[in-house]
């Protein structure tokens, strides 16, 4: 079935099964392999991409759902000159990862929630809800939650 | 793993929609949310050879009041009820404090409610309160439309009224008026489990004195119930005087106080459990148990909190 996505701002003209899921795509046939698929049932959040303002699980979407939808992934998050995402220098700066495989999911799920839903920074019972979406196996979430207050400005 | 090959269609109209599912029928399946769907075919336990997705359908997204209750069209997500002023009063009250008990914020920006009631889980949220409330559900076919009511919909784990040549188009939801409390309580081991057990709970109370009563168990049975027996218990209990007692809030209930002993009727009689790998039957009724109780006695504080809002109810202690 044919599909266009525009991924990161570019347009991607795609032949794709539809049983073959969101984060696969982005995968194989966008070649963006910064899109994480860990458990592949919705449980782990690595795969979170941005699709149409909102952070979804790319592994519970299929590819043929997102036909004419915007998504995001972590490699749209720096800018063109490669300075990186104030998210993710706060998450550096504030040893937010360490094997990084979950960093991509956080990071989609994060630049969702702060820009649809700023005051999420001043509300900790809701942040910690958030982060709850994901799974971390490494650093835990604390380094995590300091990282997303740091990138919204918050002391 | 992956899904399975599968057929894939996407209607613009629900007509469209159920001409595809009378034709293909059990071999078909709706695609709304897709956050157990697609789960099920990559774990091909769900096999479908049709997958119609519906999620371009036109006005399926609507969420509106309208004669005394709540319309929720298929397509409206989770997140939608996240804020109480989703419905007026109280009912406004119980969706929110339901919904954040849904997975977490990515699943409820695509899962829907009536998706959720078509999957018929039965630790699922939702039944708790659909039942609960005796919610009306809205199945529509080539035939035409009929609407069942929660507590004929569900027969069994994944098993509801709906045909597989229908689709639930709506669900609607009664509203609720200023002297009613609410309450949801979940009880699961981990913060991403689904639930053990859950309890919706809508108390009328009117100068101290349960009037009417509604409480939805979710996870207590094969399918979602409505503790009608354990309501039934508390119609004319007066909870006036006894509430102020903070000791109630905690696990000491005792069964002589009406909270106590529906929660111990809804458990013994109401309830029909299950038994789970990690939970023999007698240790889900004690859940029931513990659950109702504390339910009725946040439904009771939360008609306390927001007593006087219609003018006529006023301070009802």
């Amino acid at each position: 079935m044919n599909i266009t996505l525009t991924v990161n701002g570019r347009v991607h003209r795609l032949d794709v099964e539809p049983r073959r899921a969101l984060g696969d795509v982005l995968r194989e046939d966008c070649g963006l392999t910064g899109t994480h698929l860990g458990c592949e049932q919705g449980v782990c959040g690595s795969c979170t991409v941005v699709v149409d303002g909102r952070a979804v699980r790319s592994c519970l979407l299929l590819a043929v759902q997102c036909d004419g939808c915007s998504v995001r992934t972590v490699e749209g998050l720096a800018g063109r000159d490669g300075e990186p995402h104030p998210l993710q220098r706060a998450f550096s700066a504030e040893h937010a990862l360490q094997c990084g495989f979950c960093t991509p999911g956080f990071l989609m799920l994060a630049v969702a929630a702060l820009e649809s839903d700023p005051a999420i920074a001043d509300d900790p019972e809701r942040l910690r809800e958030l982060l709850t979406s994901n799974l971390c196996r490494c650093t835990g979430y604390e380094p995590i939650r300091r990282a997303i207050m740091r990138a919204a400005g918050r002391p | 793993m992956k899904p399975a090959a599968f057929d894939y269609i996407v209607p613009g109209t629900v007509g469209e929609a159920v001409g595809a599912l009378a034709e293909a029928g059990e071999r078909a399946r709706i695609l709304a949310g897709g956050q157990s769907l697609i789960l099920e075919m990559r774990c091909r336990r769900c096999l479908p050879e049709l997958v119609v997705d519906i999620n371009r359908v036109q006005g399926l997204d609507q969420l509106r009041v309208e004669d005394g209750g709540l319309q929720v069209g298929a397509l409206v997500r989770h997140r939608a009820f996240e804020s109480p002023r989703v419905a007026p009063g109280p009912l406004g009250r119980l969706l929110s404090r339901t919904v954040v008990n849904i997975a977490h914020p990515p699943i409820r920006a695509l899962g829907t409610m009536a998706g959720s009631l078509a999957w018929a889980h039965p630790a699922a949220e939702w039944g708790a309160v659909a039942v609960g409330l005796d919610a009306d559900i809205e199945l529509r076919g080539r035939a035409g439309t009929r609407t069942v009511a929660a507590h004929d919909y569900f027969h069994g784990p994944h098993r509801t009224e709906c045909r597989p040549q229908e689709m639930i188009t709506s669900v609607r939801l009664p509203l609720l008026d200023d002297t009613v409390g609410v309450a949801f309580v979940e009880h699961r081991r981990t913060r991403a489990g689904f639930a053990q057990v859950a309890v919706a709970v809508a108390l009328t109370v009117l100068d101290g004195v349960i009037t009417q009563a509604f409480i939805g168990l979710a996870n207590a049975a094969d399918r979602p119930v409505r503790a009608q027996v354990a309501e039934l218990s508390l119609i004319g209990a007066e909870i006036g005087s006894s509430f102020s007692d903070p000791v109630i809030f905690g696990s000491a209930l005792s069964d002589g106080h009406p909270f106590g002993h529906a929660a111990r009727i809804a458990a013994e009689g109401d309830a029909d459990p299950c038994a789970q790998p990690y939970a023999d039957v007698e240790y889900q009724r004690q859940v029931v148990a513990v659950l109702v109780g504390r339910a009725l006695c946040q439904a009771a504080s939360d008609r306390q909190a927001h007593a006087g809002h219609d003018g006529s109810a006023g301070e009802w202690r």
